[in-house]
């Protein structure tokens, strides 16, 4: 990576998202650097795809914006469009379209289209271009989807649950296209996933989705740096209310406390450890909502 | 062609991980002087890992002169490596420690206390000025 990019290749801010009397997002403001990998984790129906599908064009926003490289993706101006790339959740292909087909679709359908390099990636990895996408492995139709976004020579990649269907094999075999992508271009990278175990090895960048709101982000390294287990004594107050406490794990004799910042000066018979990328979102995703109250519009003073 | 490994479950972070295997196989003589080691998008389309972490890892060997940058052709292992251990003492530390761990282990130590010992010893060892 010899670019350095001052720029952000998304900023969001005070970004709500409501369908009918749910709201999906709340007050989201993100920032990602340019020439990042970015996890987007957290539980079902937190909210990713929609953050995804706001970061692409494909909803606008309830209220709040979103900046990709600057511009809004939700005025679908072709060269706002141009830069970003989308595969979407079990990344759906023709089926009945043969692979060279959706090459050629794809280049009539954009900007720029780099069609000799998706032939010669999928050829590198020995998927032939006359099957139809159907009577493709999932695990092939992956990276038929990928090499169709990465034709595109996007300069913001989206990704929703990339590996959600794959094997570990197939599953490794995206991850090195993706990277090798990310090497070769520096393309922005956001993927939502469920499998935070694998996530470390290929991102720098962490966004952690709850309750529709962010509960973290930003570079993991930093994060982890940030974070501290503490082992102790027992000790029975109002340690959770504590700002920096995230959270307090109580057993009989002793309490685990997940701190930033170091926030809880060290007191005697207290073990400081490193904490781990899992345990880290784990802690904050046991998080209970900033209100105590679910998404629902009628919860909220602006329901209409 | 030096060839990198990644264990995800290790707790160490990936770019330490990739630094420590150069370290290592300097000091076995895996890599001499003038080798050239992979280029970041080798290593990252082999192991399927962020360019970042590769070129931090690059970086902090760099930082340390166990390599050099050449512009255009990549890096490579210095002409003057830092003191390498004779693969004799290597071989010798080995067994002694190989040793000390059947003994440990006869004792009924555990995986899990006799690395929390070596850290204790190690950094009373480092408190003392002795490593």
């Amino acid at each position: 990576m010899t670019t350095v990019e001052a720029d952000h290749a998304v900023r969001t801010a005070g970004l709500d998202k409501r369908y009918r009397r749910t709201w999906a997002l709340r007050d989201c403001t993100l920032t990602l650097p340019a020439g990042r990998v970015a996890a987007l984790v957290g539980p079902n129906g937190a909210g990713k795809t929609t953050l995804l599908r706001l970061l692409v064009g494909l909803l606008a926003p309830t209220r709040g914006s979103v900046e990709v490289f600057g511009q809004s993706p939700a005025t679908n101006t072709a060269t706002a469009l141009s830069r970003i790339g989308y595969v979407a959740q079990d990344h759906p292909l023709y089926r009945r379209f043969n692979v060279a087909d959706l090459l050629r679709f794809g280049h009539a359908c954009n900007l720029r289209f780099d069609r000799g390099l998706a032939e010669r990636r999928l050829a590198a990895l020995g998927i032939p271009l006359h099957r139809k996408a159907g009577t493709l492995s999932s695990g092939q139709q992956a990276q038929v989807a990928l090499a169709l976004a990465l034709a595109k020579r996007p300069d913001l990649l989206v990704l929703d649950e990339p590996l959600a269907s794959l094997d570990p094999l197939a599953r490794r075999e995206f991850l090195q296209v993706l990277m090798g992508a990310v090497a070769a271009d520096g393309v922005t990278v956001v993927f939502s996933s469920h499998v935070i175990g694998e996530l470390e090895r290929v991102c720098d960048y962490l966004v952690v989705l709850n309750h529709g709101r962010i509960a973290l982000s930003g570079d993991i390294e930093s994060l982890l740096a940030d974070h501290r287990l503490l082992v102790g004594p027992r000790t029975a107050n109002n340690l959770d209310h504590t700002p920096s406490v995230i959270e307090a794990t109580h057993a009989d004799r002793h309490t685990t406390l997940l701190v930033r910042d170091g926030g809880i000066p060290p007191a005697p018979g207290w073990q400081p450890q490193a904490v781990g990328l899992e345990e880290l979102v784990l802690g904050y995703l046991r998080l209970p909502a900033p209100d105590g109250t679910g998404l629902a519009a009628e919860d909220s003073e602006d329901a209409a | 062609m030096f060839v990198f490994r990644l264990d995800s479950n290790s707790g160490v972070p990936p770019y330490l991980q990739l630094v420590q295997q150069v370290r290592q196989a300097l000091l076995l003589g895996f890599l001499q002087p003038g080798d050239r080691l992979p280029l970041i998008r080798e290593v990252v389309e082999s192991l399927a890992i962020n360019p970042n972490t590769v070129a931090k890892a690059y970086r902090q060997l760099e930082h340390e002169a166990l390599v050099a940058g050449r512009p255009g052709q990549g890096t490579f292992v210095t002409e003057t490596p830092t003191a390498t251990v004779s693969p004799a003492i290597y071989t010798s530390l080995r067994r002694g420690l190989k040793t000390w761990l059947h003994r440990a282990y006869t004792a009924g130590l555990d995986e899990e206390s006799i690395n929390g010992l070596f850290s204790t010893v190690h950094h009373e060892a480092k408190v003392e000025g002795v490593a």
